[in-house]
Parts: structure tokens; C-alpha cells; sequence
């Protein structure tokens, strides 16, 4: 039987000297290491030198200057624009929705309710997402003939689901339940000790609001934001099955480049995918900045 | 020196029951609204795939009985259930042996799981395609190999939910304890981690492996263009552009099944300290 008493001593307190400074545990992550250069890295990095490559296969830069083309720059302000929008709004309401069945006075099954849906809607994008709307709200949808039974016809007074501000209102639908998740523990974290000392000194609610949780929850609700952006510029099915790809975005136009649709430049297509890729990049680390600084107050 | 506060002379002014009653109904104001938006594209889509006549479940007795759903949702449900095996089988050890051991390298692994956000798929999906398409890794040529890629494609996908609920159960543990005790009793690397880790990784693995299975099931873009049509998301595509009625059926039914899964977590992991995240994207 084995000596209990003896603790095996397996390298944590006495590392082997190796030339990395702190042993030779890092081994351990080799693995992980591996499998995301096999399967990250390397499909990324050659994104990079086939944004190099023209047609023919040798290096040039033109892909890059193709850029400012009048349709691509369109695709991205497009992609901007939307993204924009629907985490300013989803922010926005998202945040109130949370405040509602956190701090609102609801039934507690009100809050659950909404967390368990959310993680579902979340997930909810893509195809099934955009067939529900047209099913509602398409030209022939559920509401729309509903609503034009009763004389107020939405497509006469303007509104359409296929141009922007239809495929916005469909975006919403996975960019609210995302900001409700993201927030709800900051929310959560607001201490109720804050409040009565601040009702305390004299304070209204308003005054509340606009100088202490405001602020305190003013990073989270900025990172949340930020991740909401990037979620919606990175949506690609959502609008392919909405639009077909008559709206042009960033996303469905990089796969129609490389697909070959139609003008068949793989080259233009990476010169893209790097540029989302570094919008994305900017996205992530400015969220991961405001959240550790989120933390702060959450941790206390 | 005055603060703001005491410069003012009005009579503390707190929450008054009328303010608790306002606060109250502007909240079921906003929810009310959030629940219209969210559940009116919901029987839209019920209504639709109620619309055929003269048998109205005709859509749902035609979907249960296409052989192409149920094998969408086994090929899907079969490479979920890998993909989640694999990533387990990478995160796990790797999320231990950060905290444990290589506590430095942590922003490193972190930026690292991270990073599958910043990739948007299809951009992946094509760095993917390039390499593997060519001798002498030649994977997108056989079904096997492409299914292989699949996997592999999924397991990055999964990267940030999991790594994030493992870090996140982890933390809610002491490891070094754990570790400590298990060692002074005779266990070496391998029972640690599958006997005493595991285990209490229990809440967080499950809020991990539905995450990951939900995305599986829903994905589209990657599975499209490995040619996986036999996926279920090119299914349910192709589906919405040929069929009417249909598409509505297995819309409403992945939905139910998604909704039973998060449910399932949120009753699992009721009773646990760990914190279960259920938050996705796209």
C-alpha cells in the first residue's frame, strides 16, 4: 500500500530549471497549443498570404487597394451601419428588459423565465430565425395579412423585412437576449447597501441612477455593447437566408467572392476576411479592456 | 467642504411606496413589450405551419416522416456529441493544468480561446478549405476527412463556451487542494483528473456541452461549405427554400428541443455555487 504520508512530489514546488524560466509545465499545453495552430492559426494565417496573392498567384498588394472599391467599402459601411444599430438598440432595451426583471419589482419566475429564453434565442440566429420572420412579417407572413385584414397594410406605409431596417429588427431578436445574459450579473452586482446609502444622503432615484449606478455599470454596459456589435458583424446566415445576398454585407460578399459567384477573386475575398478580422480584433479587445474594469466593482 | 448631496435642503427622498408602484408597472411595461416581440415571430411561425389544409398538422407528420430530418438530426447530434467529447478532452486538461501549474501563461490561453469570436466562420471555414484541400493533407477530397474537418472546425467554435464555463467551475474550486489531497493519497495525473476534477466540473461541463450542442445543430455556414449537406442546417436551409410549410414544423421543433436542453441546465445547475452561463452567439 502506498505511503499516505509521503506527498509525490510531481514538479509543483521543486520545477526543473529549463530554459523558459518556469519549468517544463508549460508542456502540459502543448496539446491545446496544437490543435488551434492546426485548426485556427494556420487557416487564419493563410488568409493572410492569399490576401497577398492575385489570380495568378504571385504577391501583390492590389487586393488590399481593392478595398476602397465603391461596392466593398459599401459592404463594410453596410455591415458598420447594421452592426451599429442593432447593439445601440439591443443595448439599449436588452438593458432595460434585464433592469426590469432584476431590479423592477416582477415575480422572481419573470427573471428566470427571461434567462432560460434568452439562452435559447441567443442561439436562435440563422436560418430558423429569419424563416420565423418571413412566416410573421414576410409579404405573405402570418401578421402582415392579419394586419392588412384589418386596413393597415405595413408594407404599403413603408416597412419592409428585406431591406436594412427589416434585417435590423431581425438581428434584434438574438442581440436583445445577449445583452439581457451579459448583464444581468452586473446588475446583480449593484449592492443594495449603495442604494440606501445614497437614499441615505438625500438622493431620488434619479439622482441614484445618474451618479452612482450609472457609472458603476456604465463599463459593463459599454463592453456589453462592443460584444454585441461583433456579434452582428460577424452574422452571416441570418441575412443570406433573409436577403439571399441583396443586401451586400461584409460577410455574405467575402463568401461570394471566394465561392466564385461572380467576379471570382479568392485573393479580394482574404483581403476582406483580414479586414473583418482586425475589426473584430479592435471589438474583443476593447470589450476585454471595460470588462476587467467592470470587475472591479463586481469583485468587491 | 460640502459635498453635492448636503447642499441641498430637501426632506430625504427614498423610495416611496408610490415610487416602488411607477418602478413596477414601467417594468411590466418593458417586459410586456419583450415578451410581444419575442413571442409573436414565435406563433407566426406556429400559425404558418398550421396553414395547410384540410389536415393542419400535415407540415409536422411530413417532417417527422422525411428521412432527411431525422438523419439531419442524428449526423448533427453525432457530431455534437464528438465535437463536445474532443473539446472536453482539450479544454479540460488544459484549463487545469493553466491554473495549476502555468498560472502565467493564462492571458495567453485565454487570448487564445478568445480568438474563435474574433475568426468569423466562413472566414475559417476557407482558411480551412485552402489548406486541408491540398496534398498532402487532402481532407476535403473523402467524406470521412471532411467530416474529420467538421469536427475540428466545431471544436474551435466551442473553444470560448467552454474554456469560459471551465475557468469559471474551476475557480469555484480549490484546485490546488483537491490536487494536493488526491496526490497525498496516491493518485497520479491521470485519476486526478478524471476522478476528482471531472466530477465536480459537473455543472459547468453540462452548461458547456449544451452550449456547444446548440451551435452544432443550428450551424450552417461551416457545414454548407464542407459540403456537409446531410447537416442539419443546410437541411433545414435547403428545406426553406423548396417547401413552405415545413421549414416552420422543424423550426418550432428545434426550438421546443433547444428550450428542454436550457431548461435542463438551469434545473441541473439550480442547486450548484457554480455560475451557469448559457450565453451564445449569432
Amino acid at each position: 500500500m502506498a505511503d499516505a504520508t509521503t506527498v509525490r512530489d510531481r514538479g509543483a514546488v521543486t520545477a526543473p530549471r529549463s530554459p523558459f524560466g518556469f519549468g517544463w509545465s508549460w508542456l502540459g499545453l502543448v496539446p491545446f497549443f496544437l490543435f488551434s495552430a492546426a485548426f485556427m492559426f494556420l487557416p487564419v494565417s493563410f488568409l493572410v498570404f492569399g490576401s497577398l496573392q492575385d489570380s495568378a498567384g504571385s504577391m501583390t498588394l492590389q487586393n488590399y487597394r481593392d478595398l476602397s472599391r465603391p461596392d466593398i467599402v459599401n459592404a463594410f459601411a453596410n455591415s458598420i451601419e447594421i452592426s451599429a444599430i442593432t447593439a445601440i438598440v439591443g443595448g439599449l432595451f436588452g438593458f432595460l428588459l434585464a433592469y426590469a426583471v432584476i431590479l423592477g419589482g416582477l415575480p422572481s419566475f419573470f427573471r428566470t423565465s427571461l434567462m432560460t429564453f434568452s439562452g435559447v434565442a441567443s442561439n436562435f440566429a440563422g436560418v430558423p430565425l429569419a424563416l420565423a420572420f418571413i412566416f410573421t412579417f414576410g409579404q405573405l407572413g402570418i401578421m402582415t395579412v392579419l394586419l392588412r385584414g384589418i386596413g393597415l397594410d405595413p408594407y404599403q406605409h413603408g416597412f419592409s423585412l428585406y431591406n436594412k431596417v427589416g434585417l435590423e429588427v431581425v438581428y434584434l431578436y438574438f442581440q436583445f437576449p445577449l445583452m439581457v445574459l451579459i448583464i444581468a450579473p452586473a446588475i446583480d452586482g449593484l449592492r443594495r447597501d449603495w442604494r440606501e446609502a445614497a437614499e441615505n444622503l438625500g438622493a431620488s432615484p434619479r439622482e441614484y441612477w445618474r451618479r452612482v449606478a450609472l457609472p458603476i455599470l456604465m463599463p459593463s454596459i459599454l463592453g456589453a455593447t462592443i460584444l454585441l456589435f461583433g456579434n452582428a458583424f460577424g452574422a452571416q446566415a441570418t441575412a443570406f437566408q433573409l436577403t439571399g445576398g441583396t443586401i451586400p454585407i461584409v460577410t455574405n460578399v467575402i463568401g461570394a467572392q471566394i465561392r466564385g459567384d461572380v467576379l471570382h477573386n479568392p485573393g479580394l475575398g482574404y483581403a476582406m476576411a483580414m479586414g473583418m478580422v482586425v475589426i473584430m480584433a479592435i471589438s474583443i479587445s476593447i470589450y476585454t479592456v471595460l470588462q476587467r474594469r467592470s470587475e472591479r466593482w463586481l469583485r468587491s | 467642504m460640502r459635498s453635492w448631496l448636503q447642499l441641498r435642503r430637501r426632506p430625504v427622498k427614498g423610495r416611496t411606496e408610490r415610487g416602488r408602484q411607477r418602478a413596477r408597472r414601467w417594468a411590466s411595461l418593458v417586459f410586456l413589450i419583450g415578451v410581444l416581440y419575442f413571442v409573436v415571430p414565435l406563433i407566426g411561425t406556429f400559425l404558418h405551419s398550421i396553414r395547410t389544409r384540410p389536415d393542419i398538422f400535415l407540415a409536422y407528420r411530413q417532417v417527422f416522416a422525411d428521412s432527411k430530418f431525422l438523419e439531419g438530426l442524428r449526423y448533427s447530434f453525432v457530431v455534437g456529441v464528438i465535437t463536445i467529447v474532443v473539446s472536453l478532452a482539450i479544454i479540460v486538461p488544459t484549463a487545469y493544468w493553466v491554473r495549476l501549474k502555468v498560472p502565467r501563461l493564462r492571458p495567453v490561453v485565454e487570448f487564445v480561446t478568445l480568438m474563435p469570436f474574433v475568426i468569423p466562420p466562413v472566414v475559417l471555414v476557407f482558411g480551412l478549405i485552402r489548406i486541408y484541400s491540398a496534398k498532402p493533407l487532402a481532407l476535403t477530397s473523402t467524406n470521412f476527412g471532411s467530416d474529420l474537418l467538421l469536427v475540428a472546425a466545431y471544436v474551435v467554435l466551442s473553444f470560448p463556451y467552454m474554456y469560459r464555463a471551465v475557468d469559471v467551475g474551476l475557480a469555484s474550486m480549490d484546485v490546488r487542494v483537491l490536487t494536493e489531497a488526491a496526490q497525498s493519497l496516491g493518485a497520479g495525473w491521470s485519476r486526478i483528473l478524471l476522478r476528482v476534477i471531472f466530477p465536480n466540473l459537473r455543472t459547468s461541463l453540462l452548461s458547456g456541452a449544451f452550449l456547444t450542442l446548440a451551435i452544432v445543430i443550428g450551424e450552417y455556414t461551416i457545414a454548407n461549405f464542407l459540403a456537409r449537406t446531410q447537416a442539419f442546417g443546410p437541411y433545414l436551409s435547403l428545406l426553406g427554400r423548396n417547401q413552405p410549410y415545413q421549414p416552420a414544423a422543424v423550426s418550432l421543433i428545434s426550438f421546443g428541443l433547444t428550450w428542454l436542453a436550457m431548461g435542463m441546465i438551469a434545473f441541473l445547475g439550480r442547486s450548484s455555487r457554480q455560475r451557469v452561463q448559457v450565453a451564445g452567439a449569432r
